[in-house]
């Protein structure tokens, strides 16, 4: 299990380990640290490694069972490599009443993926939301940390082929 | 021609960004300099006429000038007819041309309170913020004790914004006599309503009035640490509030010695992870601590053993937005707009299905179909509007018949109804009531944070009931159902994800039986 853990580690980039124990260090005295550090490992990675629960958990006190739970607890924290680009549609009331359904059906069809899943050719995932404090120019997406609002098929499909062209965002 | 730089304004928004305004902004840049002109460009915040971004404005002598929808493309052609020339008659002609903002009827027509600044400044801009009123709530709030701080809180009659209307100084209050080492201001920016935006949009376009908020609400109750839990889904508003803590830091608003006093209030955003239900106090305080976003029993209240145990003020971006003004012009001020036990104003914010859809701010006492029809200008489709669902996905969805409530608590209240965080979602008469109630039991069922069993399974339970009935199995009795379920999940819930989950579910079939294919709603 531990050798596993470790190949892992030294699989995740060239590096990493230094880069987390660098931040397990800078947040580990702040109150409430497990957040801030959960999310500037996925700043930093795209992801949160399962590799990496072993020190966090030792750093903060915590059982491994705990920094699992709470990684798995919210929506945002991904534990797989996502996608180059992440695609989210916003799936609340106020785009349902302007037609994200048929924009949400468009995507997959385009990507032939279903929601948390990440194309072929590893171009983009695509994860639904609820609200993206959009709603006065529904529907709305999210490509990365870009909004867009109003969006029609044909703009979806724009976005999806330039995702697709791209290298991943910085 | 023009002598001196004129002024163009490009909001910086997201919303506005989200339809182009940073390709607008680059575009007027571009052709400036192309045509040798001098403009300097300011990124203000929204004016919240969301149907009218990318608006543009020019500044001149009587006051700024609007143009908008623009496009990029409509850049040149805004420079051809001479735009930054106002006076010209081809930029009057030009038929994006709006005339003067403060003439719009739909912005005229409001009692921009907590919204006062919004729009017109640049949100980092302390100096900007100093010079339209900001930081005159803390100066006077400085001469005060800290009791008659409170009490100008809870004269004002300012009722939590964030949906439960709870009043604010009652809980000031309640923190303010607790004695503690240590206490805290959170302020909820876990905007998670589908249909709101009012937070967004304070902390993209008005940071500074937040951040003067939660420092007089430091010094009313003796809190020396502040965090703003804010939602993952707004990168924007992180940059924003990050810079101005910065600046405000820097400037002495922040810090160990306010101003050089012996009051010492510092201010964190910490980033939730996009759970919903830590909107709600107890597990925004489970998260905020660094644990999973369970509910907590109460009591103990958050205001007596709130985050790690100290006493806690956990407030609304907008009911600590709205304190800076009741400190500046006084309670009365406040308390004489509204109605009812409902005083002040509601950043209300028209979303969905609607024509002209953003940002008002009234006095309670108007009326849904006022919202709708007058400042809405109906469904954006065209077709009639059938319902709407205010406050959130946790609100009841309102038919016709109910669309002269006034906004007023208490009033949606008698309909079984939340005003919630102001925002109002409009759906026109291709919607079916019947998926509406299948998606708040599937909300409910993703986002429960599964501590209590009506709300972690009632959820799911409730999914597999409306597949039912859509699928046409036993309507009469799988509604029964639904019912009783409901009347579990309202009375056992522990918070209001699982309590009030039976809200847009009951009310679709109370007001639109017929989605179900019933003809009878007593069902």
């Amino acid at each position: 299990m531990q050798d596993t853990l470790i190949d892992q580690a030294l699989s995740v980039q060239a590096g990493w380990t230094e880069k987390l124990d660098q931040l397990i260090a800078q947040y580990k005295s702040i109150p409430g640290a497990l957040l801030p550090l959960l999310h500037a490992i996925q700043d930093e990675l795209t992801y949160i490694p399962e590799s990496a629960y072993p020190k966090i958990a030792q750093a903060l006190s915590l059982s491994v069972a705990e920094v699992h739970g709470v990684v798995s607890f919210y929506h945002h924290f991904k534990t797989h490599k996502p996608g180059r680009h992440v695609l989210q549609i916003c799936r609340a009331e106020s785009c349902q009443a302007m037609g994200s359904e048929a924009l949400e059906a468009h995507a997959k069809q385009c990507l032939s993926i279903d929601y948390h899943e990440t194309s072929q050719d590893q171009a983009v995932t695509l994860e639904p939301v609820y609200c993206l404090g959009n709603c006065a120019l529904s529907p709305a997406v999210m490509m990365d940390e870009e909004i867009f609002g109003r969006v029609s098929k044909a703009d979806l499909e724009a976005l999806i082929q330039d995702a697709i062209k791209t290298e991943a965002h910085a | 021609m023009l002598n001196m730089s004129t002024i163009v304004y490009v909001p910086r928004d997201s919303s506005a960004l989200s339809v182009g305004a940073e390709k607008v902004a680059s575009a007027i840049s571009q052709e400036a300099a192309k045509r040798g002109m001098a403009v300097t460009i300011v990124r203000n915040g929204s004016r919240g006429l969301y149907w009218l971004e990318t608006m543009v404005e020019v500044a001149t002598d009587k006051g700024r000038v609007a143009y908008g929808p623009v496009k990029a493309a409509d850049v040149s052609g805004l420079f051809e007819a001479n735009f930054l020339n106002t006076e010209a008659a081809s930029a009057k002609a030009h038929p994006l041309n709006l005339g003067l903002t403060e003439e719009l009827a739909w912005l005229k027509q409001q009692q921009r309170l907590t919204f006062a600044r919004v729009g017109i400044t640049d949100p980092v801009s302390l100096e900007d913020y100093l010079a339209h009123d900001g930081y005159q709530g803390l100066k006077n709030a400085l001469a005060l004790s800290a009791a008659d701080i409170v009490k100008t809180v809870t004269d004002s009659g300012l009722r939590g914004r964030g949906g439960a209307a709870f009043p604010t100084g009652i809980k000031w209050n309640t923190v303010l006599g607790c004695a503690a080492d240590q206490k805290y201001i959170v302020c909820n920016a876990d905007e998670g309503d589908s249909g709101t935006y009012s937070d967004r949009m304070i902390m993209e376009n008005d940071p500074y009035v937040l951040i003067e908020g939660m420092t007089i609400a430091g010094i009313a109750v003796g809190a020396t640490q502040g965090y703003i839990y804010l939602r993952s889904e707004y990168p924007h508003a992180l940059a924003v509030l990050n810079e101005a803590i910065a600046k405000a830091e820097q400037a002495g608003y922040l810090g160990d010695k306010i101003l050089g006093l012996p009051y010492g209030f510092n201010l964190e955003v910490r980033r939730a992870a996009g759970a919903y239900v830590c909107g709600e106090e107890t597990s925004l305080l489970e998260s905020l601590e660094g644990k999973r976003g369970l509910v907590r029993f109460k009591p103990p209240l958050p205001a007596i053993e709130g985050l790690f145990g100290k006493p806690t003020v956990v407030n609304n971006v907008i009911s600590l937005a709205t304190v800076p003004i009741i400190l500046h012009k006084g309670a009365q001020y406040y308390a004489d707009y509204g109605m009812g036990r409902s005083r002040g104003t509601l950043p209300i914010q028209l979303a969905g299905n609607i024509k002209q859809g953003g940002l008002v701010e009234l006095a309670f006492g108007i009326t849904l179909r006022e919202l709708l029809y007058d400042y809405g200008g109906g469904s954006a489709s065209g077709r009639p509007i059938k319902a709407v669902q205010v406050g959130g996905p946790l609100g009841a969805f309102l038919p016709e018949s109910q669309f002269d409530t006034p906004l007023d608590y208490e009033a949606f209240s008698a309909i079984w109804a939340v005003l919630g965080h102001g925002g109002i979602v409009a759906f026109d008469d291709t919607v079916d009531m019947a998926k509406m109630a299948r998606y708040a039991f599937e909300f409910c069922a993703i986002e429960s944070c599964g501590k209590c069993t009506p709300c972690r399974i009632g959820s799911t339970r409730g999914v597999e009931v409306m597949d039912k009935i859509i699928a046409g199995t036993d309507r009469v009795k799988n509604i029964k159902l639904v019912r009783d379920l409901s009347d579990t999940m309202l009375n056992g819930s522990l918070c209001a994800l699982g309590g009030m989950t039976p809200y847009p579910v009951l009310s679709a079939i109370n007001h639109f039986p017929e989605d179900f294919n019933i003809n009878d709603a007593t069902v």
